[in-house]
């Protein structure tokens, strides 16, 4: 089971967070700054896959960007690293490029993906249907 | 088919069985192809879906034939499909391997699966290389060989300068860790453990080493040095059972008493020598577990006196740095020493400082060690030396208190009621009108009263022991060294018992095969390289195969019938055994059957249990009892599994053998006689079953087919057997019966349920197990039957069931020494007093009825005292203690389960007013 889904800049800002398991918001900033901590301090030839309390963390870099997963330990890790590449790729054809200021529609995205931490959704087209009509709705 | 099929499959996937055909379907649908391309990713069809597919195969198929089965195709096919070299088929891999694993054991398709675990743990990349050694971790515990094959990439990866590679490869080695390779393995754990700062790793590994530790330590001062690096370095964070353990350990000592000497002495040593390290911080339990050991063994070291020890006791206690609770410990040692030490010029100090202490708690500890120290004689008695492990009588049941409640209860004072008595009664007391069914009633008329029976001293009639005692264990599973039950070659103990004699001769070629697999792996690479290997690598091999030593090599040893010689050696008094609780990771009981090195060996053993239990089983089944040892009925339940299938041959249901004919007879309406000629002779054929049975039932019927029941009260479950009877002239298509799952109730199909035709004027049976989730008073267990007719018309009929508490209780048979040890170890106790009729006022005549209808055990009967025990299946004790005084049966139940004695105690209400 998925339990939370970050995403942070190299200077260790949080820029989206999402948890599927109740934690305190105090906890959480703390969570954070120890993850992000532990990610920063790895090199590429480390292995992405981190150890840490009783779970596993699973992170992937994209120029400035970690994205950090943290699972319990019966998810598959390396399904869970592409699962990653598969949503910046949705993130890629929606938005041509700046995100950051769109933060809403990346929350909608990973909602239609990322259900109650289990992954429903893997298809494109699909994930980026709803968005789509939104879309249209506003501009008319 | 959508992609949202999502399952939040329970870890109970019993209740699912049946869609495994569909998962299978959907499964080869999406691995050939079948999908719209705009759900591949990279080209893989929707890798996530058969990711999660596979995951509910490996979850239905697991100990399941049949299901298994079902799936080999597919899972072969994944397999083979799976070969584009991206990292989402390496994830599909995985999971494949995974399952693979998982369920029933095919061979082909494990060898398959190794080899894709080669493709992993040998790949450059080092998040594949992980999973490698995830998988690797997985399926050594079932293959042990398999870490043979991939020994040199183990070692490259133990030195690997990414510490999560070294963790994952410490726990693969963790898995692996024999009495040979122990000391390398652990001291490869302290060199990472020295490393780490995190309190999680730290915590986690630092119980992994003390467990091995104990379980495969070659000799007393590497025993007591790991120890000792355990207690600096896990200090204060790691779990109080380590340092609990360990002091046992030393306490109670094994089998060879000058052995136990050896190490308390050495201990002693040891850590005088570290206590004379200036300046050095240790932690404050490691504190703890000193002062206790040289307040115990100081005296055994001859030249270093007591006094000397208590100076340096002394020097403790005045360090600021020291908690107030290592302090208590400290002191505790220094009282003990005390009678020892020639001068007492320092304890007087002692006593002197701390009596005037602000801490409360160390004042009261130095004043009595004042009084101890002033009056010598109470010294000795209260403190005697080396004597920590004699037991200590305690009366758990408080019984000489029982005059001083009679005389309460006489002066008018309430009945004591147990804590769950009184909410019960205060939540029916807040509810206007009662809801509740007629389940539980305490104020039904002919009771005087809960009452505590004044002068029964049962306590202090058995044996006596610490409240601790007790067998704990039958309150679980134990699943330790039940493990290698799935082998390669299939399931194995039912394979041996297949094979027979042939089986103990087979392994033996297999074993040697991989040992010498090992030996030519070695000798290989040494040969032509021999040369022009680098040192390094060569230490690389020397590690390797001390790493390695008796993964293939000891089970041989043990195949000879040398079992008991490589007893480890820290195996402790079976006294110990009955004390520890199961279910901790340092349990005795992994002391005795080590994880994996003998596992073959522990498969044998298994069968030894098994074929003995079996037997014993079998003339149980005659008395209609379980094994007279709790370890044995435990045995019973943990291999359910084992004894099924023999098990339903043998209880087929052909009750119409014996006198249960006449009540088959009145058929309300049968068409035809012949009818039932033909169904009885059908079910005439097998042998009679020597299980205790109801009567038979008729639950429903109609004009075409009338459902028949009765309850087999098998030794580890309750079997209810369904007969369907066709009672028309024309076959009757895809009839099936299906019980509905009920709460409370864990309700398990017996294999050849399903039939798709029944032939006119025929009888079928079905068979499904019901075993009680909870305690309860009555239940129903309700299900349909449908069929078709041959003209097409398909058709329903419902029924239910009754069970009650009483199908689920089953006689235990123990001596009255264990009955003791366990009353004692109980807490949940039940008083009752009845009033008995003219009738059966007499001790025998009540007893036989509480055996005959409540199928009690009479352990033993004393003067008017009877003590008698059953168990609630799977195996929850209930012991009753008994007395008859003139016309009133005073009862009193003690169980490990809180509910259990009222329910008992309602039965036998009812069994002996209805009497």
């Amino acid at each position: 089971m998925i339990k939370f889904f970050l995403m942070v800049n190299k200077q260790g800002q949080t820029r989206l967070s999402k948890y599927y398991e109740h934690l305190e918001i105090n906890k959480r900033t703390l969570l954070e700054t120890e993850v992000i901590k532990s990610c920063l301090s790895r090199s590429n030839e480390q292995c992405s896959f981190i150890e840490y309390k009783d779970f596993k963390l699973i992170y992937r870099q994209y120029a400035a960007l970690f994205i950090v997963v943290g699972v319990d330990d019966t998810e598959n890790e390396m399904a869970i690293y592409e699962f990653i590449h598969n949503f910046v790729e949705v993130l890629d054809e929606y938005f041509s490029r700046v995100i950051m200021f769109n933060l809403d529609k990346v929350h909608i995205i990973l909602d239609e993906m990322v259900l109650n931490g289990c992954i429903v959704e893997t298809n494109r087209a699909r994930i980026l249907a709803p968005l789509l009509i939104l879309d249209k709705m506003s501009e008319s | 088919m959508s992609q949202r099929k999502t399952f939040s499959q329970s870890k109970n996937s019993s209740g699912y069985k049946d869609l495994t055909g569909s998962f299978v379907t959907i499964l080869k649908q999406v691995v050939g192809g079948k999908l719209p391309v705009d759900f591949s990713y990279h080209s893989v069809p929707a890798p996530w879906l058969q990711i999660q597919l596979l995951r509910i195969l490996g979850l239905l198929g697991k100990d399941d034939q049949r299901t298994s089965e079902l799936m080999y195709d597919v899972l072969d096919e994944s397999l083979r499909r799976a070969e584009l070299n991206h990292n989402v088929t390496y994830a599909i891999l995985f999971e494949c391997v995974h399952t693979v694993y998982s369920i029933y054991p095919k061979s082909e398709l494990l060898e398959k699966a190794a080899k894709c675990i080669g493709k992993f743990v040998l790949s450059p990349k080092i998040n594949l290389k992980y999973l490698g050694l995830k998988a690797l971790t997985y399926v050594i515990q079932q293959d042990p060989s398999l870490a043979l094959q991939h020994q040199m990439t183990i070692i490259e990866c133990l030195d690997h300068p990414d510490p999560i590679m070294k963790r994952e490869t410490l726990e693969l080695l963790y898995r692996i860790t024999n009495a040979q390779n122990i000391t390398v393995i652990v001291q490869k754990m302290l060199e990472y453990l020295h490393q780490s700062k995190e309190e999680y790793i730290i915590v986690n590994l630092v119980g992994k080493i003390a467990e091995l530790a104990e379980k495969f330590a070659p000799d007393n001062a590497w025993f007591i040095q790991t120890m000792n690096a355990v207690f600096s370095v896990g200090g204060d964070v790691m779990h109080p059972d380590i340092p609990n353990n360990f002091l046992r350990l030393l306490a109670e000592g094994f089998d060879d008493e000058t052995e136990d000497q050896q190490l308390r002495l050495y201990a002693v040593k040891s850590y005088l020598t570290l206590l004379d390290v200036e300046n050095v911080f240790y932690p404050q339990r490691f504190l703890q577990v000193m002062s206790w050991v040289l307040g115990e063994y100081s005296c055994l070291v001859d030249k270093e006196t007591p006094d000397a020890v208590i100076t340096k006791l002394y020097k403790l206690l005045m360090n600021n740095s020291i908690s107030s609770e290592t302090k208590v410990w400290l002191i505790a040692a220094v009282t003990k020493l005390t009678p020892q030490a020639h001068s007492s010029n320092i304890v007087e100090r002692l006593i002197q400082e701390f009596t005037i202490s602000l801490d409360t708690c160390m004042r009261q500890h130095a004043f009595e060690l004042k009084y101890l120290h002033e009056n010598m004689e109470c010294m000795k008695r209260v403190l005697p030396v080396n004597k920590s492990c004699e037991d200590m009588v305690v009366d758990a049941s408080l019984s000489f208190l029982d005059g001083f409640v009679a005389e309460g209860l006489n002066q008018g004072a309430a009945p004591y009621k147990p804590h769950h008595q009184r909410q019960e009664e205060k939540l029916s007391q807040e509810k206007v009108l009662n809801f509740e069914p007629y389940g539980l009633s305490f104020s039904a008329s002919g009771f005087t009263g809960r009452q505590s029976p004044a002068g029964i001293s049962l306590g202090s009639d058995v044996s006596g022991n610490s409240a601790e005692t007790g067998l704990k264990e039958t309150n679980s599973l134990k699943l330790e060294g039940i493990k290698k039950l799935w082998g390669k070659e299939g399931y194995l103990p039912k394979k041996e018992s297949a094979i027979g004699d042939e089986a103990e001769a087979q392994p033996i070629p297999q074993e040697s095969v991989i040992m010498e697999n090992v030996d030519q792996a070695i000798t290989k690479k040494d040969q032509p390289q021999a040369h022009m290997q680098s040192k390094e690598e060569k230490e690389k091999q020397l590690l390797a195969s001390s790493l390695f030593v008796g993964l293939g090599s000891e089970s041989t040893v043990n195949l000879l019938g040398k079992a008991d010689t490589v007893s480890h050696k820290f195996r402790r008094k079976s006294k110990v055994k009955e004390i520890i609780k199961s279910g901790e990771t340092t349990s005795t009981h992994n002391m005795t059957c080590s994880s994996f090195s003998s596992l073959s060996n522990a498969a044998y053993e298994e069968d030894y249990y098994l074929d003995t239990s079996q037997d014993r089983g079998d003339k149980g089944l005659k008395k209609f009892s379980l094994n007279s040892e709790l370890l044995d009925s435990e045995l019973f339940t943990a291999l359910p599994m084992v004894k099924k299938p023999s098990n339903c041959s043998m209880s087929a249901p052909s009750l119409f053998a014996d006198n249960n004919l006449e009540i088959f007879y009145p058929f309300p309406s049968t068409p035809a006689p012949a009818a039932k000629e033909i169904s009885v002779a059908s079910s005439l054929s097998e042998e009679p079953t020597e299980h205790m049975h109801s009567d038979l039932m008729e639950v429903c019927s109609n004009e075409t087919i009338s459902v028949l029941s009765y309850k087999i009260w098998k030794d580890d479950c309750l079997l209810m057997v369904w007969s369907v009877a066709n009672k028309s002239h024309s076959e009757l298509k895809s009839a099936n019966l299906e019980i509905a799952p009920a709460e409370n109730f864990k309700i398990t199909e017996q294999p050849e349920c399903c039939l798709p035709v029944m032939e006119a004027e025929s009888m079928k049976n079905f068979q499904h197990s019901v075993q009680m989730e909870e305690p309860f008073t009555e239940g129903t267990v309700s299900g349909f039957v449908n069929y078709e007719m041959i003209d097409s018309h398909s058709a329903q009929l419902e029924f239910s069931v009754t069970v009650s508490l009483l199908d689920f209780i089953r006689p235990l048979k123990i001596s009255t020494e264990d009955f003791g040890k366990l009353w004692l170890s109980f807490a949940n106790d039940v008083k009752q007093n009845i009033k008995m009729s003219e009738s059966q006022a007499a001790l025998p005549s009540a007893l036989k009825t509480l055996q005959q209808k409540l199928r009690l055990h009479i352990v033993d009967i004393i003067g008017n005292e009877g003590l008698l025990a059953c168990q609630l299946l799977p195996s929850v004790p209930c012991l009753l203690h008994f007395r008859v005084h003139a016309d009133v049966l005073a009862l009193w139940f003690r169980s490990s389960c809180s509910t259990l004695p009222d329910y008992v105690l309602y039965q036998c209400q009812k069994v002996m007013e209805g009497s």
